[in-house]
């Protein structure tokens, strides 16, 4: 019999994708439907003196202007996540109004939304709104923001500060171990601002049923379940169970559509008011402006080196801006998402983060592919490798020697952290040496030395990381300040022909899960995937559901899944045994059949199926049917790690970079389809490449975004990047059913700092030690001739 | 102004306002949804159709200025149920993930390969320039590409 498991079986859901035929939100057109336009602020922090619509009230089309004056400009979006202060204060966290009333805090923010019976006639009659602005000065960089005198972005608060966080050792003790190190490396930079950019903007439409008095919301977004709960409990205080909300293609999110955003809200809002649906599909420069962003922190840390080259301590301070407002999971990235990572694969004996977290004029930060991680993996992969060099040790050989040794989770207990969390299976030298093997290390150093005799600048960059993902158990977020549980649902129906549906509270954006999903199903029951289908993204067909992110779908959601599929077995086999007058406890199931365990006496799933819904000869007390939902919440969190490994070229004239090769050897755990595996790799490793070599979003003083356009902002394209090498080791995780770690933001976690430590490496003759991301041409150039 | 475009073999005569894009017409007049429209500026190649048998990012020609052109889009690639060779070969490679940008690079690809049978890989990543992916960091793009070009050598 065929199984599926662990197989590159082709994706089912690519013949729509690939014949035109996706279902993303902006694709739907509804009857009577209009369209919508929003007037947004060109100030980073002003006055709003007055709004006048009546011109534009006047033009062809309008349906209807709203704005902050009228009653939705009392509701507002909340954040999710609540981290108070260090001394026990309350986390300041102002209300996201729907639409801004008096006051601008960052440049796009709405001011109002215009609907009319067209898109153009919506654009042209925004053009005629009329707000009179009072521009005031703004502050854009995290740490300028807690400097005194610093604008205030909200001022019923004293300064800027949303609230200051911090983990691991005490400091005083970091400190003196820090004192009495044998070596110390220190570093400062920035870890920039990044925008998401998935290729399809946001996309909403709400329609309200006047006669049902019930509402659809079709949104573009990771989370449906998420969004229908924030949406009518905290932000409008509509009745739940009459909203349903539809999220079918998305295309693309990297965390960027896991957020409740004030359109969709508004929307919702508006369409009851004007009793049709709306539609609002976000421009790209309205993307840039208004879609949460990634990253950026200000970072200042020092590392300390006993003579072996053993770490002693580590000490970190940060700025991390959080925006204009608290985006849905926002306090949660540069704190538990971060600090709880500062152990890195490494057995630092002393850490000690401290983070800053200010509000800033400039749109909301929240998680992007990785969301801390990728941060904390810059900061240690970086000023591990800068600290080789300071102690002319090879960076492979300072790794190896810091390395928590293996351990599987099982035999050998998981790793306890000095920042909170424990480890649950790790390898982390074998994957150092695989990756060193895949790009042939003691060769290329060899010939990076024959070139650089002939003017020629090689480099090579070593990154060895770990994330925490499979997010997550909810007792722990929820006493670390989330307001959310992290669970998922899996609800498995097996139809009276013994076809099975599976309604999964996972989303997939990308990743596959109508493929994956149908192959362990498949496997568990032992039949065909062709009698598998998999349901996600409507909230009126799935029980409930937190979501996809932070690589959660297989060993969260998938686990909820496997639970039913359990529940489905138990209850056949007491079918199975009634039908073949057995004991339960003599059957086995096998292939899609239950047999008398040394006899050829056996029944089939599809019969014991059939017998559930037609239950005329059936055990005694038994309820009809084969229908089970469950839920899953994890026990800990996942510890995917890996090597990534960089090979450039820098261009000794003009300080171009180019990347000649990359290589990446990752434990995922175990791999249900090692195609997508690959697939989320590549994709990852080249969105992290993206961060070390091309991207960042820019503000200028005055708040104003110069990076708003494709033409400003540079994203990896297809001739920026070489093949990624991919190679793998398994370490399951001991936690959940299908040993799965999750694969979804290993590549952009890991890639990072292995492209700018292969830079620096081409230029370490030249006494360079660290450039500021990203690498650009310039940049690198000055680097160079300093 | 009235129109008149071939599209995937029909004809569509529209009236339409002159500021119309392509991309808005194909999705907006003709509901063809399968162009997708990822920024609007010429920036992500999303939008990419074929007018006149070249490829062109619909979002930037005005649907007028296609008026008695000939356009395929993703939609009128396929043979009925039989897919392009482009197409079954994005799906034999997972050159794929989201989708979005999927027309627009098959689009693209069959510009590619039809002014060059036989591209090495940096001729396929310089042909992509103008397309962004975010999601499979166009390794797999490039690989389905290679193999439709074998495929459709024969
Ligand atoms: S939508 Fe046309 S290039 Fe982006
Ligand atoms: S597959 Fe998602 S943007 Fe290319």
């Amino acid at each position: 019999m065929e199984t599926f498991i662990g197989k590159p079986v082709k994706r089912r859901e690519d013949a729509r994708f690939l014949k035109g035929a996706g279902r993303y939100t902006d694709d739907i057109k509804l009857p009577k439907m209009t369209h919508s336009a929003f007037v947004r602020s060109p100030y980073a922090h002003a006055n709003i003196r007055s709004i006048d619509i009546s011109e534009a009230s006047k033009s062809e089309g309008v349906v209807a202007i709203y704005t902050g004056a009228d009653s939705c400009g009392t509701f507002g979006v909340p954040c999710g996540w609540q981290v108070d202060f260090k001394n026990g204060e309350t986390m300041r966290e102002p209300l996201h109004p729907l639409l801004a009333k008096d006051k601008i805090k960052h440049v796009g923010e709405a001011v109002a939304i215009v609907i009319a019976e067209t898109l153009e006639q919506a654009r042209d009659a925004a053009e005629l709104v009329q707000v009179d602005y009072e521009s005031l000065p703004a502050v854009t960089d995290a740490r300028k923001a807690m400097e005194p005198g610093a604008p205030l972005v909200h001022e019923d608060w004293p300064d800027n500060a949303s609230f200051d966080w911090c983990i691991g050792n005490d400091r005083a003790a970091v400190e003196a171990a820090l004192n009495s190190a044998h070596h110390v490396t220190e570093m400062e930079f920035r870890n920039q601002r990044l925008a998401p950019n998935a290729i399809e903007p946001r996309s909403y439409i709400a329609d309200y049923d006047v006669n049902a008095g019930k509402w659809t919301l079709y949104t573009s977004t990771q989370n449906p379940h998420l969004i229908r709960l924030l949406l009518c409990a905290f932000v409008l205080g509509i009745p739940e169970h009459k909203v349903r909300v539809v999220s079918y293609d998305v295309g693309g999110g990297f965390g960027s559509k896991i957020y409740h955003y004030t359109e969709e809200a508004l929307l919702t809002w508006a369409s009851k008011e004007i009793g049709r649906p709306i539609k609002w599909t976000s421009d790209r420069t309205e993307a840039f402006l208004t879609d949460a962003h990634g990253r950026d922190h200000v970072v200042k840390s020092k590392m300390g080196f006993d003579k072996e080259g053993k770490i002693v301590a580590h000490l970190t301070d940060e700025y991390c801006a959080m925006g204009a407002y608290l985006s849905t999971f926002a306090p949660a990235v540069p704190t538990y998402l971060h600090g709880t990572l500062f152990q890195g694969v490494y057995t630092t004996p002393l850490i000690h983060l401290n983070v800053t977290a200010p509000f800033t004029h400039t749109v909301a930060v929240d998680a992007y592919r990785g969301a801390g991680r990728p941060e904390a993996t810059y900061l240690l992969e970086r000023i591990i490798s800068k600290a080789a060099k300071e102690m002319d040790m090879d960076p492979a050989e300072l790794r190896f020697k810091n390395f928590i040794p293996p351990f599987d989770g099982v035999n050998e207990p998981g790793y306890q952290t000095q920042v909170a969390l424990q480890y649950d299976s790790g390898n982390y030298p074998e994957v150092l040496k695989r990756g060193l093997e895949m790009v042939g290390y003691q060769d290329f150093r060899k010939e990076q030395e024959a070139a650089r005799k002939n003017g020629k600048l090689l480099g090579v960059g070593i990154s060895t990381y770990i994330e925490g993902c499979g997010i997550a158990p909810s007792a722990v977020v929820g006493s670390l300040g989330a307001r959310a549980g992290l669970y998922e649902v899996g609800a498995v129906r097996v139809q009276p022909t013994g076809k099975v549906s599976v309604f999964t509270g996972s989303h997939s954006h990308g990743q596959g899960h109508e493929t994956v999903f149908a192959q362990f199903v498949a496997d568990k029951l032992g039949i065909a995937m062709d009698d598998v289908e998999i349901e996600h993204g409507d909230t009126d067909q799935v029980a409930f559901g937190m979501g996809t992110y932070g690589s959660r779908s297989l060993s969260v959601g998938g686990s909820a899944i496997i639970k039913s599929v359990e529940k489905i077995l138990e209850k056949g086999a007491k079918i199975a045994a009634h039908k073949l007058e057995a004991a339960e406890e003599d059957l086995e199931y096998a292939e899609g059949k239950w047999t008398v365990k040394g006899t050829d006496k056996s029944i089939s799933f599809g019969d014991v199926s059939l017998t559930a819904y037609v239950p005329h000869d059936y055990p005694e007390g038994l309820e009809p049917g084969l229908d089970f939902s469950s839920f899953y919440d994890p026990t800990n969190f996942t510890y995917p790690f890996g090597t990534h490994i960089a090979v450039v070229e820098v261009d000794a004239d003009t300080g171009k970079v180019t990347l000649k090769r990359f290589v990446a050897c990752d434990d995922v755990g175990n791999v249900m389809n090692p195609m997508i595996v690959d697939g989320q790799i590549q994709g990852g490793v080249v969105q992290g490449v993206g961060q070390a070599l091309l991207e960042e979003v820019v503000y200028d003083e005055s708040g104003q975004m110069v990076s708003g356009s494709y033409m400003d902002y540079a994203m990896p394209r297809a001739d920026d990047i070489p093949m990624i090498e991919t190679d793998r080791t398994v370490t399951p995780c001991p936690h959940n059913p299908l040993g799965v770690k999750g694969a979804g933001e290993a590549g952009a976690i890991g890639s990072t700092p292995a492209v700018v430590n292969a830079v620096v490496d081409a230029l370490a003759h030249l006494g360079v030690t660290d450039i500021q991301m990203p690498l650009t041409p310039q940049r690198v150039w000055k680097a160079m001739q300093n | 102004m009235n129109i008149s475009i071939t599209v995937n073999g029909k004809i569509h005569t529209h009236d339409i306002e002159p500021r119309v894009s392509l991309a808005q017409f194909l999705r907006e007049n003709l509901d063809l949804t399968g162009t997708h429209i990822g920024c609007d500026t010429s920036g992500c190649g999303a939008c990419t159709v074929t007018l006149d048998g070249a490829a062109v990012k619909s979002c930037t020609v005005l649907a007028v200025q296609a008026d008695g052109g000939e356009i395929t889009t993703i939609e009128g690639l396929a043979n009925g149920d039989e897919m392009h060779p482009i197409q079954a070969a994005f799906k034999e490679n997972h050159g794929l993930q989201c989708g979005f940008c999927t027309p627009g690079m098959v689009m693209t690809a069959v510009d590619i390969l039809k002014n060059n049978p036989d591209p090495t890989e940096t001729e396929i990543r310089h042909g992509l320039e103008g397309n962004f992916c975010r999601c499979t960091g166009y390794h797999n793009i490039v690989k389905s590409i290679q193999h439709a070009a074998e495929q459709m050598k024969g």
